[in-house]
């Protein structure tokens, strides 16, 4: 075994050496929101009665238990602090974590990279070993450095540590299940998406259980065994046992399938393909088409099944109900469909974000395409410039609307099925859905607008993506101002299903993404096709 | 009649680098033009520009008789470029990604195609990540020749391939040459260049140092003689046009340019002569000279860039 360990230490450092930028920076943006946000809002609830009822508000709103979770100790100002970090910023935690585990196994792979190095002194699970010892650590690092900037900020030891550790078991997990997605996927983009939709199902698992029930379902996520730590909430330590044991095993298993694999392949063999290609293979449009359209067909089950489940979960918010108060703002809102419709106003919100993350890697492709030199041979052919990135962008923004599209149609179908109105409502939320693409194409025309003009730093789009995240999310407890949170396009995006719909922001953004698609097509076409 | 290929004062900088520095290259129709030169000499740079994919920076360059820069499509339309190092998609087929790139030149002879794929041996159903680098390579060059176009740009083009292959290749490229195709010829392989081409380039640090026929440039250059004498000879070093002289007792070894020969052998002969053997230089000879051993950049004129994540 321990020949197959030789040459970690040296792929350690070279992961370092190569991560020395996105590593820190990823690090300080996380332990800034945790320590931020709980900076800002220990002076919000001075006294234990606001504490309370700022507690029962969230407690009693389901469509924000589901976003995020519950808050366990009501009187507790540091539950109430980091209930949205527990949530949205353990989500934040796991896919840095699977990024960069895939980073150093997978992808490296795919490049013919680890062959270079694997020829060389390294055992077979070098860079394996590596990859979970960065990940690991970085995770370490995080729960440490977190912990402290919770204290900083003025909350109690005991849960500042309860809530670091809870954050690394987070990391932890999801490292272990990217180490293992990367050896059953075929290449380092089918391990991220396979280990990112475990993430996003085990969420919405723990979302059910928080809110409908049944409650155990909330312990099928890792996220949900950080929420069970319950830091500043009468610690349950044991609830981390329930992290490091599952760690364990998925590690155990990865080594397991990585004994059994060649380097390069995935689990399943290749079959043999065709031999002359389909009639529509001809175009740029059809390359696309054939190379993306299995992707975006599981994308789109996807979408349709988390859809089903919020609707499903949006026709029983109603009855959840239990706070007067609430109530009867409720009933002035316009009864229980004003909060039903609350409710899928943000969840759809939540999903137009990861919709741009579908679309953001679509445009991505642009770029690696003309890296790995795949487009050169095509531009050298009778098509355009033009046509071959305008393609892409046609294939980005159809996505998009397919996948808002299955995520409105499942929401419709299960409200309309649980209301015994599909012919009312499935039009309504479908429409409320749709009602989110405008948003979702500035980023898609972000995205466009930097291949163009800095292809080599188009890499940027994430960090546009999670800079307009955060600030939807953050910007409030931050108490940020309000033109400032106006710079995302998503705090333009119609609030639907509602009451009005103003057309005006619509139109507003999709001239925004239209500028922003041809500043970025016209550049492409100027410039040169570079490495 | 038009010049397919007619490069003058190329220039191309990337960044402080200047890949290309004042370059000139002509190729005339019907021609197999060899194009030469070490590694990061400017090879590649110079394909991308006639291609349209990198603009000039100044000079002029004229392609079929069209801007490469404006008239990128239209052009491509009458062009097949085989690239040196060819990359494929992971899941699609040799067949799928043969076909896709015919059509988008505008069509190819499905007949040619079949022997194409016949001759090179190639399994056109596996896919892309299955691939060996020969295979790959074979894949760009079926796509590349299966296509009716006037000017063939070929990168490197037998990079990756056995020796069997290479023969396969120097034959159908032979055939192309009876036919009268343009084709524009990048290669390391002197042995090619030499039963494929009908005039060269040598090019070095992004200029053009040498071009002509092979016969032209071997008799522009020097004779190397290897003699044995009567008696050790004396002051042939201080003959014009005498280089790399080595005496060995009686055994004289010396390069001489073609236009001081006179003057070497009446040396020699006044000496008296035992045996003589004089050749031109070979190819590799001439090559090693031009390729030298100055620092050149790098063949895309860039230095390599930490990856980026994607």
């Amino acid at each position: 075994m321990s020949n197959h360990l030789t040459g970690t230490w040296a792929l350690l450092k070279l992961a370092l050496r190569r991560d020395r930028i996105m590593l820190p920076a990823w690090l300080a943006v996380l332990v800034a929101m945790a320590a931020g946000s709980a900076a800002a809002t220990i002076p919000l609830y001075p006294t234990l009665a606001e504490r309370i009822k700022a507690s029962e508000t969230i407690n009693t709103t389901p469509p924000v238990v589901a976003l995020n979770g519950l808050i366990y100790d009501e009187s507790s100002i540091g539950a109430i602090a980091m209930v949205k970090l527990s949530g949205i910023g353990a989500i934040l935690v796991a896919i840095l974590a699977i990024i960069l585990v895939v980073r150093h196994t997978r992808s490296e792979e795919d490049t013919g990279r680890l062959e270079l190095v694997g020829s060389t002194v390294i055992g077979r699970h070098a860079a394996l070993t590596a990859a979970l010892i960065i990940g690991f650590g970085t995770n370490v690092v995080l729960g440490i450095l977190t912990t402290l900037g919770l204290i900083a900020a003025g909350l109690p030891v005991a849960g500042s540590v309860a809530f670091g550790l809870g954050w690394m078991s987070v990391g932890f997990a999801f490292a272990a299940i990217a180490a293992a997605a990367a050896q059953v996927a075929g290449n380092g983009r089918a391990a991220n998406s396979l280990a990112i939709t475990l993430l996003g199902v085990t969420y919405v698992a723990r979302a059910i259980g928080d809110t409908a029930g049944p409650r155990w379902l909330s312990w099928l996520s890792p996220v949900g065994w950080q929420q069970q730590l319950r830091p500043f909430a009468g610690e349950r330590w044991s609830a981390l046992l329930v992290s490091l044991a599952f760690t364990a095993v998925a590690v155990a298993g990865t080594y397991a399938l990585a004994a059994r694999r060649d380097l390069g392949a995935g689990l399943l063999p290749d079959r043999p393909g065709r031999a002359r290609g389909a009639a529509f293979l001809g175009s740029p449009l059809g390359l696309v088409w054939r190379l993306q359209r299995a992707g975006l067909a599981a994308w789109a089950i996807g979408f349709l099944l988390l859809g089903l489940v919020l609707g499903n979960i949006a026709s029983k918010v109603g009855n959840l109900l239990d706070n007067p108060d609430l109530q009867d703002i409720i009933l002035r809102l316009g009864g229980e469909k004003g909060i039903t419709d609350a409710f899928l106003a943000a969840e759809f919100g939540l999903a137009s974000i990861i919709v741009s993350v579908y679309g953001v890697q679509s445009i991505m492709r642009l770029r690696s395409e003309e890296a790995n030199t795949r487009a050169e041979p095509l531009l050298a052919t009778g098509i355009s410039r033009l046509g071959w990135a305008g393609s892409q962008v046609a294939m980005a923004l159809f996505g998009t609307t397919i996948l808002m599209f299955a995520t409105g149609l499942g929401a419709g179908l299960a409200h309309g099925l649980a209301l015994g109105d599909v012919g009312g409502e499935l039009g309504r939320v479908l429409g409320a859905a749709l009602a989110q693409l405008p948003a979702i194409w500035v980023l898609v025309g972000a995205v466009v607008a930097l291949y163009g003009l800095v292809p080599r730093q188009v890499v940027l789009g994430w960090v546009v993506l999670l800079a307009f995240f955060l600030l939807g999310e953050m910007g409030p407890v931050l108490k940020l101002n309000q033109w400032v949170m106006d710079i995302s396009p998503y705090a333009h995006s119609p609030k639907l299903p509602g009451p009005t719909l103003d057309y005006g922001p619509i139109f507003a953004l999709v001239a925004v993404a239209a500028v922003l698609t041809a500043v970025g097509l016209v550049s492409f076409r100027r410039r040169d096709i570079v490495a | 009649m038009t010049t397919p290929v007619s490069i003058s004062s190329l220039v191309k900088t990337f960044g402080s680098t200047r890949a290309l520095d004042g370059l000139h290259l002509e190729v005339a129709e019907g021609e197999v033009h060899g194009f030469l030169g070490p590694n990061g000499a400017g090879k590649t740079t110079t394909l991308r520009v006639l291609l349209g994919l990198l603009r000039a920076d100044s000079g002029t360059v004229r392609l079929l008789g069209g801007d490469p820069w404006h008239d990128a499509v239209a052009l491509h339309r009458r062009l097949a470029y085989v690239p040196g190092d060819v990359t494929l998609w992971p899941n699609l087929s040799g067949g799928e990604v043969i076909d896709m790139l015919g059509r988008m030149r505008g069509g190819m002879n499905p007949k040619r195609r079949a022997e194409l794929i016949e001759r090179f041996n190639l399994d056109p159903t596996k896919k892309g990540r299955s691939y060996s680098k020969g295979n790959r390579q074979k894949v760009a060059l079926v796509a590349g020749l299966a296509s009716d176009v006037e000017l063939l740009l070929l990168d490197e083009p037998t990079s990756g391939l056995d020796p069997l292959m290479e023969a396969v290749f120097r034959d159908t490229l032979l055939e192309e040459r009876q036919k009268g195709r343009t084709i524009l010829l990048s290669s390391h392989i002197l042995s090619e260049v030499e039963a494929l081409c009908h005039r060269v380039t040598i090019i070095r640090s992004g200029r053009t140092v040498e071009t002509g026929t092979l016969t032209e440039l071997r008799h522009l250059r020097r004779t190397s003689i290897d003699a044995t004498l009567a008696t050790p000879p004396q002051g042939l070093d201080g003959l014009p046009g005498v280089h790399d002289l080595s005496v060995d007792g009686t055994r004289v070894r010396v390069q001489v340019d073609n236009a001081h020969l006179d003057e070497v052998l009446r040396a020699l002969t006044t000496v008296g002569v035992r045996s003589l053997v004089s050749q031109p230089p070979s190819l590799e000879e001439l090559f090693l000279r031009h390729y030298g051993t100055e620092p050149t950049v790098d063949e895309r004129g860039q230095t390599e860039t930490e990856a980026l994540p994607r």
